[in-house]
């Protein structure tokens, strides 16, 4: 029925939004784009700067924007079909002459469905590849539970050595693909498929391993990653309206964590909402939780998926149903404040 | 010219190290590792053209060679140590806490002449093409060699790697599987029929040979004849016929001594077959 992205994602199409009586940064939406862009652009750019980097691909080469690579530099481009477990293998073994490859498929298939592949030829034997997966979460919509893995981060967190980052915009994640280069060392670089709104700066560098605070408060953290970025900056808004001053940082880089960012935050406020697209056993909500037991006695209301597969239908509608919006994020920081 | 004499020399050297390496741990896997001895020796100390004793990870300007059933690192070891890329006297510390010589190969201790962790099978010939690609790019006409067990070869990702480089005329690779017939349940044919394996390589655009894989001057043909093949737009197999256990006449035909270690008397008696040639570690 709501064939268009526009009908879909009308929600998050305010005109313009300007986050008041924040501290740290204003806010305002610049356009609506896919991060999947972000990661193709990126890597296009990329390929001009370097001529190491080299990109991988299991047949999904238009849906994961890497068109523009793969027609500028095809000597550089490797589509290895439908064969996810032979990409990453490959990807290992181009590393051994001091290639810099980036994979490019879907989070389930760069994820669940290739685990040892990453954690012996990558991780275990710390090559240098970059595993960027878009259509994470349940906003890759209508194709349903399937595809839409919620388990990714905690999979690849646990892997020792690897580098994790869930970009919450275009220009953020453009600027993620650009800084992962950079770094000697396996990297699972996470981003989906929905236009989403895109606000933070163009041609911002990105720091890895740094929590961005956008927004400083005295009441509550919230602590965003990915799509629930944004959300957590509209949450803050209404929780303004009700007198509650909510301080909101993107967390970017999953692992390393930020704890001294964090830490810093929470002693100002007491407690914490964690927000994400992926199940609550983990996530990030979880590392923030262990975080906070071993340094601080203050609570945590995480905002994530429990324990639940997905299931088709619009972003939209996934993310009201299971309560991973504005409003739920809202809902979670009434209770903590009531709690405190 | 080859001085084969000289070869068996060092391949039974390797062979005692091998079930002594096990024997001194009461852990690791001979049957496989005593099969390829002969092969392992000829690449390392005649075939492939390397720069040892120095090691680069990266390997460019020199062949690279790949071990994807990991779990025979005692040859593997045996003889990257004599061939100089660590002391010999650490194959002492073979599966012992601490060791760069884990169970099976890693990186992750930084043991130089080793490329990648191997051990869950099936994964080295995907590696393999990845820098058989990088040396192309890099334009390095060196090659890259994997070596597979046959029981490997049941694994999924073996055939996605065998499409690729047949389609994607990966002429720069050359692999081989140590074709013995067994793995640790049984025979391959019982446990998992491989059905014509020389016929599903070349029907994925392979050029396939087979050869005894325990004699040396026939597997060096054979090997020379590949690098003479190579960058002809094709990739190369070599099913080397072995025998798991090869040398010590307890182990051989069968495959009971796929995964477990001599006792005090079976090392003695293993030994007695055994010349040494260059000095126990």
């Amino acid at each position: 029925m709501m064939s268009n992205s526009k009908m879909r994602f009308r929600s998050w199409k305010k005109p313009l939004v300007i986050i008041e009586n924040i501290e740290m940064m204003k806010f305002t939406i610049q356009n609506h784009k896919d991060t999947r862009s972000g990661f193709g652009d990126g890597l296009f750019e990329l390929g001009q700067e370097n001529d190491k980097v080299v990109a991988l691909c299991a047949d999904l080469t238009g849906s994961m924007k890497m068109d523009a690579f793969a027609n500028a530099f095809p000597e550089r481009f490797f589509q290895t079909g439908i064969a996810e477990a032979n990409m990453m293998g490959i990807a290992a073994g181009m590393t051994i002459g001091g290639m810099i490859p980036f994979t490019g498929t879907f989070a389930n298939f760069s994820t669940g469905r290739v685990y040892d592949q990453i954690r012996q030829s990558i991780a275990y034997s710390g090559k240098n590849v970059k595993i960027c997966a878009s259509h994470a979460g349940l906003t890759l919509g209508e194709d349903g539970a399937t595809h839409q893995i919620l388990e990714d981060i905690g999979l690849m967190r646990m892997l020792p050595g690897m580098t994790v980052i869930v970009p919450c915009d275009y220009n953020q994640t453009k600027a993620a693909v650009k800084a992962i280069a950079e770094l000697n060392g396996p990297v699972y670089l996470r981003f989906g498929r929905p236009k989403v709104p895109n606000f933070t700066p163009v041609n911002q560098s990105f720091e890895i391993g740094k929590a961005l605070v956008y927004q400083e408060g005295t009441d509550v953290t919230l602590l965003a990653t990915g799509h629930l970025v944004w959300e957590a900056l509209q949450a803050a808004e209404q929780l303004a309206e009700k007198g509650i001053s909510a301080g909101v940082i993107n967390v970017a880089t999953i692992k390393p964590l930020d704890e001294s960012t964090i830490l810093e935050a929470v002693e100002k406020t007491k407690c914490v909402v964690t927000a994400e697209e992926h199940q609550q056993f983990g996530g990030l909500g979880e590392m923030v939780a262990a975080l906070l037991t071993q340094n601080t006695p203050y609570p945590v209301e995480m905002v994530a998926v429990k324990d639940q597969f997905g299931q088709s239908g619009t972003p939209q509608e996934l993310m009201k149903l299971y309560q991973l919006d504005a409003k739920a994020i809202v809902d979670a920081a009434l209770k903590l404040v009531a709690r405190k | 010219m080859t001085d084969f004499e000289q070869l068996k020399r060092v391949a039974s050297q390797v062979r005692r190290d091998i079930v002594r390496m096990v024997h001194a741990r009461q852990s690791g896997h001979p049957g496989g590792s005593l099969g390829c001895a002969d092969l392992m020796t000829l690449l390392y100390f005649d075939h492939l053209r390397i720069n040892a004793p120095e090691f680069d990870m990266n390997g460019i300007g020199e062949d690279v060679f790949f071990l994807s059933n990991g779990h025979i690192s005692p040859v593997f070891y045996s003889v990257l140590a004599h061939r100089g890329y660590f002391p010999v006297s650490e194959l002492a510390t073979f599966r012992a806490i601490e060791s760069r010589l884990q169970g099976h190969p890693t990186t992750h201790e930084g043991l130089p002449g080793v490329r990648i962790s191997s051990g869950s099978l099936g994964q080295g010939l995907s590696a393999g093409i990845g820098a058989a690609n990088a040396k192309k790019l890099n334009r390095d006409r060196h090659l890259v060699y994997v070596l597979m067990g046959d029981g490997e070869q049941q694994e999924g990702q073996i055939w996605e790697a065998a499409m690729y480089a047949g389609s994607r005329k990966t002429d720069n690779l050359i692999a081989l599987i140590d074709y013995n017939h067994k793995q640790i349940d049984g025979p391959v044919d019982e446990v998992m029929p491989l059905g014509d394996l020389r016929a599903k390589y070349e029907a994925f655009g392979w050029k396939v040979y087979e050869t005894d894989g325990n004699q040396m001057d026939k597997l060096s043909e054979q090997l020379e004849n590949c690098r003479n093949e190579a960058f002809k737009g094709f990739p190369q197999l070599i099913l080397m016929k072995t025998e798991m256990g090869q040398g010590v006449d307890f182990m051989m035909g069968t495959h009971k001594w796929h995964g477990i270690a001599p006792n005090d008397e079976q090392l003695k008696n293993a030994l007695s077959q055994l010349e040494e040639t260059l000095g126990d570690y």
